[in-house]
């Protein structure tokens, strides 16, 4: 007996997504991979180190794979919240106590972006160790350390939504820093000498007021589902981009043997 | 001891206590893989060097990490509820007052520097820093496979910066900093009423310069006393250094440009634990912690 699975790949329908056959020959497997838009990504083959789960760690895939599904659930979580001081609490109570999965959903988000933050460390951890960022890759490196950083501000910017006590307090202390800003906040080195004052320094840009309050709220809403999420991603595609171009993960150079 | 398991099984400290043995596990995991490759003449990373094809090999390997990082992330959002405390109050500081805790690591520098230069300054020289550092490692060894022997300070020094002075200092900041951002002991209470003698002292007083004279204007000889230790702290140290480097073969290869980067940054990183030290020491010894280094009337250092 034929199996219905056997004949569906072997149907005009299967043939007509997949573009090539299934049975498992070289080179349907490297059409596998470049007729996919997503598995492209990936060369079709690579030095068998670089599967090695203990030489990458797989944190850089774990951390970008936190990223989607900190972008799916953020999604689902924005059709709950309003970034207004008048709503924005009442929403995730209401998320917390009333919406189906509104729990699991939030906490997924969260739990999730603490991870993120988590696995970029260690992935930045295991490149430096394995000397990855030395030539080719310098410019990889310093993607990465740019998106280290808006790793950082994504999660501190999401921290002040829920607008309860734990969020405002803690985005006061990080963003009080500011006010300290040479040259250009007033309480910093040569600020108030070059007129800076409470109401006009980088401080109030940044909080859109004199203290975290609503036009903070729309302020880092905007910035933590728009802006960020987008340089975010830009920044990852030319991370990718560079790994390929930089001819793939790094391993010893088995042919100058600088090793 | 009951206090200090309710900080730690807090909801959103949770992954630090995750984190303080990921860090651990994967420091003596990739130290083992160096001590390995350190004792042969190959690294095992060029013993695998054959082409394999993507699918399967890597993509089971990916698909199989979804799955266990979605097993985990779906079991964790089960047992576990963000927190949401009660509604913002802007007149209501909460005691102690933290930022999120990737940041511990600077509020606990607020500790020893003024916010401009523990909130802004060591920030940027830390980003500038990290982006540097491809551009001023000039050593062509250790490029793609563990190693400790053949890149030691630069591995000292990575492990210094990120185990010591980030990783510990956000441990420090979670979980043992308290009301008034005073240290508790784990089995100590937070008394939020804790009181701590501020006896701190300017460096320039440590030898009997008064910051302060007697009308309360700024003292210019402490003034100078400091602009003298913080130049002299750079100048001295950074020039010792360079005039017993700069016949080697490694100077040449780095040429200037690179020398000088890679000595300000790790002298400015000593500058850190420096003054780290002159704070957190004294008082073990019955002598009182240092303040600032360097007193001006615009900054202080
Ligand atoms: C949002 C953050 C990031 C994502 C999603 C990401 C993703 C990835 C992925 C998937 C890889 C492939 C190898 C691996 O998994 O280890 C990789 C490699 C690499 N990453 Fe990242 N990364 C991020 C942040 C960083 C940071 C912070 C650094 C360093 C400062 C960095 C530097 C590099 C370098 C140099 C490589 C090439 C490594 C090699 O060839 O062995 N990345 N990244």
């Amino acid at each position: 007996m034929i199996s219905p699975m056997k004949k569906f790949r072997e149907s005009e329908i299967y043939k007509s997504i997949f573009r090539h056959k299934y049975d498992d020959t070289q080179r349907n497997r490297a059409l596998q991979i470049v007729d996919n838009v997503f598995l492209h990504l990936h060369p079709v083959r690579i030095p068998r180190h670089a599967t090695n789960i203990g030489f990458t760690w797989g944190m850089g895939g774990i951390t970008f794979l936190l990223f989607l599904i900190l972008t799916l659930t953020g999604v689902i979580l924005m059709f709950y919240y309003r970034p207004t001081a008048q709503y924005a609490y009442e929403d995730m109570k209401y998320l917390m106590n009333d919406v189906a999965f509104g729990p699991f959903v939030r906490n997924m988000h969260r739990w999730a972006a603490h991870a993120m933050v988590i696995t970029v460390m260690l992935h930045m951890f295991r490149v430096f160790l394995t000397g990855s960022y030395k030539p080719p890759r310098e410019f990889n490196w310093v993607i990465g350390v740019l998106l280290l950083v808006l790793t950082f501000l994504l999660s501190f910017t999401g921290y002040l939504l829920p607008w309860d006590q734990l969020s405002i307090w803690a985005v006061t202390v990080g963003t009080n820093m500011a006010r300290a800003t040479p040259l250009i906040g007033h309480e910093g080195p040569f600020g108030p000498e070059l007129g800076m004052r409470i109401d006009n320094d980088i401080r109030f840009l940044l909080l859109g007021g004199t203290q975290v309050g609503p036009p903070t709220l729309l302020r880092f809403y905007v910035g933590h589902c728009i802006f960020l999420p987008l340089i975010a991603a830009i920044f990852m595609v030319v991370h990718f981009w560079r790994i390929r171009k930089d001819g793939g993960i790094s391993g010893p150079d088995t042919t100058k043997k600088t090793f | 001891m009951k206090y200090f398991l309710e900080i730690i099984t807090k909801p959103d400290n949770i992954p630090i206590v995750g984190l303080l043995f990921l860090v651990v596990f994967y420091t003596w995991f990739a130290f083992k893989k160096a001590r390995k490759n350190d004792s042969q003449e190959i690294p095992d990373e060029a013993k695998l060097d054959d082409k394999i094809q993507v699918w399967p090999y890597l993509v089971r390997v990916e698909f199989l990490g979804t799955l266990i990082v979605f097993a985990i992330l779906a079991v964790w959002s089960i047992t576990i509820d963000a927190p949401l405390e009660q509604a913002a109050d802007p007149s209501l500081t909460p005691n102690p007052s933290k930022a999120p805790w990737y940041f511990l690591g600077l509020q606990e520098l607020l500790v020893y520097f003024d916010p401009w230069i523990a909130g802004v300054m060591l920030p940027s020289i830390i980003i500038i820093g990290l982006m540097a550092i491809p551009y001023i490692d000039v050593n062509p060894k250790g490029n793609g496979y563990y190693t400790f022997k053949d890149r030691k300070f630069a591995i000292l020094t990575y492990y210094f910066g990120f185990l010591i002075l980030w990783i510990a200092l956000i441990i420090l900041g979670t979980f043992l900093r308290g009301p008034g951002w005073n240290f508790f002991l784990p089995w100590e209470f937070w008394d939020t009423h804790k009181v701590v003698v501020l006896n701190n002292i300017d460096l320039s007083e440590l030898i009997g310069i008064p910051t302060k004279l007697p009308d309360n204007s700024l003292n210019i000889w402490a003034t100078l006393f400091g602009f003298t230790f913080v130049t002299g702290f750079f100048g001295i140290l950074g020039g010792w250094h360079y005039n017993k480097f700069k016949k080697t073969e490694l100077f040449k290869l780095m040429g200037p440009i690179r020398y000088w980067t890679t000595s300000a940054l790790f002298l400015g990183m000593g500058f850190v634990v420096l003054k780290m030290s002159l704070r957190l020491l004294p008082p073990i010894f019955g002598a009182y912690p240092i303040k600032y280094f360097w007193v001006t009337p615009w900054f202080n250092i």
